[in-house]
């Protein structure tokens, strides 16, 4: 299931490990970026690359909120709504963004473009409110932003 | 007044300062090569005496933490476990967003001091574990790393002598939880995020069982500087109980909100009213949380004569935590602003301590209805006594972190939910811990 370009890294990595265990984190994160997300399919894989339970590697992937596991649409929109972000209009954000695409969170778009998610503190306090869109931050949002933002993704 | 202090020594104001020729060109790996002119024991004494204090939340003595770690000798060297130290970049409390900073501008001051901390406790392997959603910041540090390693900085003796130490950027996965060190280093080891139970401590029983010490990313830039310039100077600057400068992370409501760096001490009226240029609107301030989401609440009219630093804030009953100030004006509603805490450590909870796994959901549910004006005055007590039942009863201090705010808030803002409560239909409490009706009603 991995990508020789990843099986390299994972061959390379497994010298600062001292077990095959240690890379469940890592591996997983390769196969997300290959696939977007990760199917019961490669968590078998995964326990077979490493030699662990496969139950080990259900229990790592739905332990920690950003492993994905069912598809997300092409533009994850995490909105964060946590204190110093909720200080500054947050909430407005997610009810904004929910209207305009017409989804609920965690809900994908009919099209498959997007998904919106209201998601924990992101550590981006001096800009909020901000979000987080697949691997990059938008900060200092607002409503006129997230519109223009929507508008050039749709 | 603090303000005319201007020598950053974390986030000083040069351009590139991430690109490692031009750490270099300002001075930058000559504390490692000092380091390397003294005896592991002296560097390590160096830090002790600077009374350097960790500044992931807890304070405690960084030099001290390391004198914990075991000492290698000459005849146990074959058969000695190996030693590692784990960098905490999870930095994932509400309000606290200062090790971004340092790792998007200065990665390398970083990657000197964990050299430096290495050499001094003999490590073989350094993790520097990094929150999932710092991609941009990973890589920054991943860029840095692959820089320092090209240059022998890092690996096989390193800097021409026989010392040799790794240093590995470990990428987490979206749990705050992680940032607890004994979680962290489940994490490292490929497993679900769960604190272990202490002692053993990680000096005696870390990552794979090794001696392990794990430093806070601030921490550990503060280093350089100290083997650099001495525990005499380091020790001079700031509060003399809680020496160095601070990187304050402010946000909320001021009007240029951001992080800062100025000696321990500065006062918190003047770090929001003159740094962060006052509040919105010339709002009055209702209260300010100083140190990340888990440090308890201040009123407004209590900050005149704080300073931050950890000795002023214990005064007014609350801790420096991770810098990170939160401030909120006059119009907030804290009710709400806690029920949202509440949230955030109910949907944190790892779930292997019944208090906090059922507790924290307790306290959300209750302060939901307080929102919501379907509260009783009752409730007031009974979201007290479920604080006061998780506080010291869990593993780790998520517990506690959890607990703290809602027991602030209750004693500096009881009036607040007295007044929501007014508003309620209901006569008496019908709140019960849903889990626990449910777990007796079922075979």
């Amino acid at each position: 299931m991995l990508s020789q370009e990843n099986l390299q890294q994972f061959e390379r990595l497994q010298k600062f490990y001292p077990t095959k265990k240690a890379l469940t984190l890592p591996v997983l994160w390769m196969i997300q970026e290959q696939e977007g997300w990760i199917s019961v399919e490669a968590m078998m894989y995964v326990s077979s690359l490493l030699e662990i339970p496969v139950g080990d590697v259900y229990g790592v992937v739905t332990f920690y909120t950003m492993y994905n596991q069912q598809q997300r649409g092409k533009y994850h929109l995490q909105i964060c709504t946590n204190i110093s972000c909720q200080l500054r209009g947050a909430d407005k954000l997610v009810e904004h963004a929910c209207k305009t695409l017409n989804v609920q969170t965690e809900e994908n778009t009919k099209d498959g473009r997007f998904t919106i998610s209201k998601v924990e503190c992101l550590g981006s306090c001096g800009t909020a409110p901000m979000m987080q869109m697949n691997n990059d931050f938008v900060e200092n949002l607002s409503v006129e932003q997230l519109d223009i933002l929507l508008n050039e993704l749709k | 007044m603090q303000l005319d202090f201007t020598e950053k020594l974390i986030l000083p104001n040069i351009s590139n300062l991430h690109q490692l020729s031009v750490y270099e060109e300002n001075g930058g790996y000559q504390a490692i090569r000092k380091a390397f002119t003294m005896q592991p024991d002296a560097v390590t004494n160096e830090v002790k005496q600077s009374n350097l204090r960790g500044r992931g939340g807890a304070c405690f003595p960084t030099g001290l933490k390391w004198t914990f770690m075991p000492k290698s000798t000459t005849a146990d060297k074959q058969t000695e476990k190996p030693k590692y130290l784990c960098c905490n970049a999870d930095e994932s409390e509400p309000g606290t967003f200062k090790d971004r900073q340092i790792i998007e501008f200065n990665p390398h001051l970083l990657i000197e001091g964990i050299l430096c901390a290495a050499y001094a406790m003999g490590i073989k392997s350094t993790y520097i574990y990094i929150r999932g959603e710092y991609y941009k910041w990973y890589k920054i540090l991943q860029n840095a790393v692959e820089e320092a390693y090209a240059k022998n900085y890092i690996g096989e003796k390193i800097f021409g002598t026989e010392f040799s130490t790794d240093i590995v950027v470990h990428r987490g996965a979206g749990a705050y939880i992680c940032g607890e060190e004994s979680a962290l280093m489940n994490s490292v080891e490929g497993k679900r995020g769960y604190p272990r139970v202490k002692p053993p401590f990680p000096a005696a029983f870390g990552l794979w069982g090794c001696p392990t010490t794990i430093n806070n990313v601030e921490t550990l830039c503060n280093v350089p500087h100290i083997i650099n310039r001495g525990w005499e100077w380091f020790s001079k600057i700031g509060s003399p109980k809680h020496p160095g400068t601070i990187l304050l992370g402010v946000s909320g409501h001021v009007n240029k909100p951001g992080v800062y760096e100025f000696p321990t001490g500065i006062l918190l009226s003047d770090l929001i009213y003159e740094v962060c240029g006052g509040i919105p609107g010339n709002k009055k301030i209702k209260a300010v949380i100083p140190g990340g989401s888990s440090t308890m609440w201040i009123r407004g009219e209590e900050i005149d004569g704080v300073r931050m630093d950890a000795e002023s804030l214990k005064t007014v009953g609350t801790s420096i935590g991770t810098g990170g100030v939160i401030v909120m004006d006059e119009d907030t509603d804290v009710i709400k602003v806690l029920s949202r805490i509440a949230h955030f450590y109910h949907h944190e909870s790892c779930g292997q301590c019944t208090p906090c796994r059922e507790g924290t959901g307790w306290m959300e549910k209750i302060l939901h209805n307080f929102e919501s004006s379907e509260a009783t005055l009752e409730d007031i007590d009974l979201l007290l006594d479920v604080a006061n039942n998780i506080e010291g009863n869990t593993i780790c201090a998520l517990g506690d972190a959890a607990a703290w705010p809602v027991q602030s808030v209750i004693k500096k803002f009881r009036g607040e939910f007295e007044r929501r409560v007014r508003k309620s239909p209901k006569v008496s409490s019908s709140i019960k811990p849903p889990h626990l009706v449910f777990a007796h009603a079922t075979p």
